[in-house]
């Protein structure tokens, strides 16, 4: 499962807990079978199933971006308070 | 079918083989380095690989031939279950974030070139290793069996495949040319030559995938008609089960088994050594994250792709063998000179992926029972020699394997492969993170899952086979069907993480750990991680 201690120091900070429900929200949403397995409504003729499960590669795709960018805040700051 | 041979989209086809081939043998001169004559250079590109060109080598290393010709085809045969693949990829991505930036830098530190490389030194075990590096081999030989499986398809469906009664050398002759010209490149020019013609099979996938989504639609009256009547047809009773054929949407009792197979497969994918080939090639650590932001484009086109499956439903495709219904559809449907550019874009998906493997698999043969056990003084000159040979050696055994026997035997074997990666779980990703457990222990829980996989796996029975019929059964204790590879990998866990605490008390010795805290977070340009050629056998620098 995802997790985000990594580094020198494995301190939880708030930041780096909004990491790890960027990578685990997927997690849930897709192994949630009940809560898409329907064909209403549809989307261009597409039954719910699929279009849904399609629009979370997106949703998963923005997620992972904005953890990337949080991950590269978080190890700038690391460093910087580092004194190396 | 067509009789006869398409002459257009043969013509096609051939042409893009051709050109392919010109490339895979210019790709040695591509980025060369100086010394040529290391496993580094030919087997992972000299390590120098930037987002983009990471990017199309693992597109095209984890989305195969045998993806694009199997996920529809199970959509065909049976509905909602096959779209599992979708979920599979989306899981893939977080987890790669989190582990595989680790794998990466420990590997850069100490010059690791394949994932059982990492496992002897991490543990101190050969034995685990050794039990990494073969798991590996076998799951990535039936592999490579079927991207032959996947031209084989396409070349029927040209109607090059020969009839009932061609004698079997005419008609395996362009599947023995494919593989001839195949192995040739990838011997001279190693990695490189799979990662340059990466880039024109993507090409042509995303045309053919955009077009045909757009083209075929229209054409068969929108998704509406295309969805009602795949729903029809997944209603009518099969003869052989006396159960509908299938659904649009997974039954209450399908969703274990769909939720199951996400998970199993998205933990498998990168325990293969093929991924982790592509993945070590890669030039800094930050290419692997920047890489599952973008890596996801691949997903979207397979849940695409996934449709085209309905499609052939709608179009009134009639194959007897499911993996034909996708080129049938795309012959039906298209003019044929893009039938053509679709049928060469499936080819040379399957050549992509082949390479690499037989890379993965020859490096993971020469680093870790060759130097291992074999010969353990071998030079990184000697250790190239071997590897190249053994690429060739594994491709002619997956040739042989697809001509003599059926082909269902390369499913089955694909699919126990599968389950049995899953297994190196434990070792590889646990080992990433964490050295409490112990060498024993990981062997053990190894050991149990790989047995009850395999068995589990032999009792399925589907209408048309005794053995191995699929890869879901029920789940001891919770009794709902799901994917045999996760239940094998909680065991496994479970064996693991019970007897580490025994060895631990009775003070079982523990191996040497040759990595440091500090290795796991090592980035290119860090004092001590060479960005390009580290030298090969040296443990520490």
């Amino acid at each position: 499962m995802p997790e985000v201690t990594q580094g020198k120091q494995g301190t939880i900070t708030p930041l780096r807990v909004v990491i790890a429900l960027c990578l685990f929200a997927p997690f849930v949403a897709m192994l949630w079978v009940s809560s898409y397995a329907k064909t209403e409504p549809l989307f261009a003729g597409i039954p719910f199933f699929y279009w849904y499960q399609m629009l979370w590669v997106l949703i998963s795709t923005v997620l992972t971006m904005v953890a990337y960018k949080l991950w590269q805040l978080d190890q700038r700051a690391r460093k910087g308070g580092d004194a190396r | 079918m067509k009789d006869g041979v398409n002459g257009v989209a043969l013509a096609v086809f051939i042409f893009f083989f051709l050109a392919v081939t010109v490339m895979g043998f210019l790709a040695s001169r591509w980025r060369r380095a100086e010394n040529e004559n290391s496993l580094d250079e030919w087997g992972l590109g000299g390590r120098s690989f930037g987002t983009w060109v990471t990017w199309f080598l693992l597109g095209g290393d984890l989305y195969t031939a045998y993806t694009f010709v199997a996920v529809p085809a199970a959509i065909y045969a049976a509905g909602a279950a096959g779209f599992f693949a979708v979920p599979y990829t989306i899981l893939v991505y977080p987890l790669i974030f989190t582990f595989l930036p680790r794998l990466w830098s420990v590997s850069h530190k100490h010059g690791y070139v394949t994932t059982s490389d990492f496992v002897r030194g991490r543990f101190g075990s050969k034995g685990l290793s050794l039990a990494v590096a073969v798991t590996g081999i076998l799951a990535t030989m039936p592999y490579i069996a079927l991207q032959l499986v996947g031209i084989q398809a396409v070349l029927d469906v040209m109607g090059v495949g020969g009839g009932e009664d061609t004698h079997w050398f005419i008609k395996d002759l362009p599947l023995l040319i494919a593989f001839g010209v195949l192995a040739a490149y990838t011997y001279s020019s190693g990695l490189r030559a799979p990662a340059l013609i990466a880039f024109v099979k993507d090409t042509l996938i995303y045309i053919v995938i955009a077009v045909a989504i757009i083209y075929i639609p229209i054409k068969l009256g929108g998704f509406d008609e295309i969805f009602a009547k795949a729903s029809e047809a997944y209603a009518q009773t099969n003869p052989a089960t006396g159960k509908p054929r299938g659904s649009l949407v997974p039954g209450d009792a399908g969703q274990w088994t769909y939720a199951t197979l996400a998970l199993g497969s998205a933990l498998a994918l990168f325990m293969y050594p093929h991924s982790i080939t592509a993945t070590l090639s890669s030039r800094s650590r930050e290419v692997i994250r920047r890489n599952t932001t973008i890596l996801p484009l691949y997903s979207l086109m397979l849940g695409l792709l996934a449709l085209l499956g309905f499609m052939a439903i709608a179009a009134g495709i009639q194959v007897k063998n499911g993996q034909l219904a996708i080129p049938q559809l795309f012959e039906t449907m298209f003019p044929d000179w893009f039938a053509g550019v679709a049928f060469a874009a499936i080819g040379i998906g399957a050549l992509v992926p082949a390479a690499i493997m037989s890379i993965a698999a020859a490096n993971l043969f020469t680093r870790n029972i060759y130097k291992d056990f074999i010969k353990k003084d071998a030079t990184p000159a000697q250790e190239t020699k071997v590897s190249k040979l053994v690429s060739l050696l594994v491709k002619v055994g997956a040739l042989a394997f697809v001509l003599t026997m059926d082909k269902t035997v390369a499913i089955n074997f694909q699919l126990l492969g599968g389950i049995w990666i899953l297994q190196t779980f434990p070792a590889l990703v646990g080992g990433l993170f964490t050295r409490w457990m112990h060498r024993w222990a990981l062997l053990a829980g190894w050991a149990v899952g790989m047995l009850y996989g395999t068995v589990a796996a032999y009792g399925v029975a589907s209408p048309t086979q005794k053995h191995f019929g699929g890869s879901s059964a029920e789940i001891p204790g919770i009794g709902e069907i799901g994917y045999i590879g996760l239940t094998a990998f909680v065991l496994n866990v479970v064996v693991t993480v019970v007897l580490t605490f025994v060895l631990k008390a009775v003070k079982a010795p523990e191996g040497v750990d040759e990595t440091s805290p500090s290795d796991y977070t090592a980035d290119a340009g860090d004092k001590g991680v060479q960005t390009e050629m580290p030298k090969l056998g040296a443990g520490t620098h």
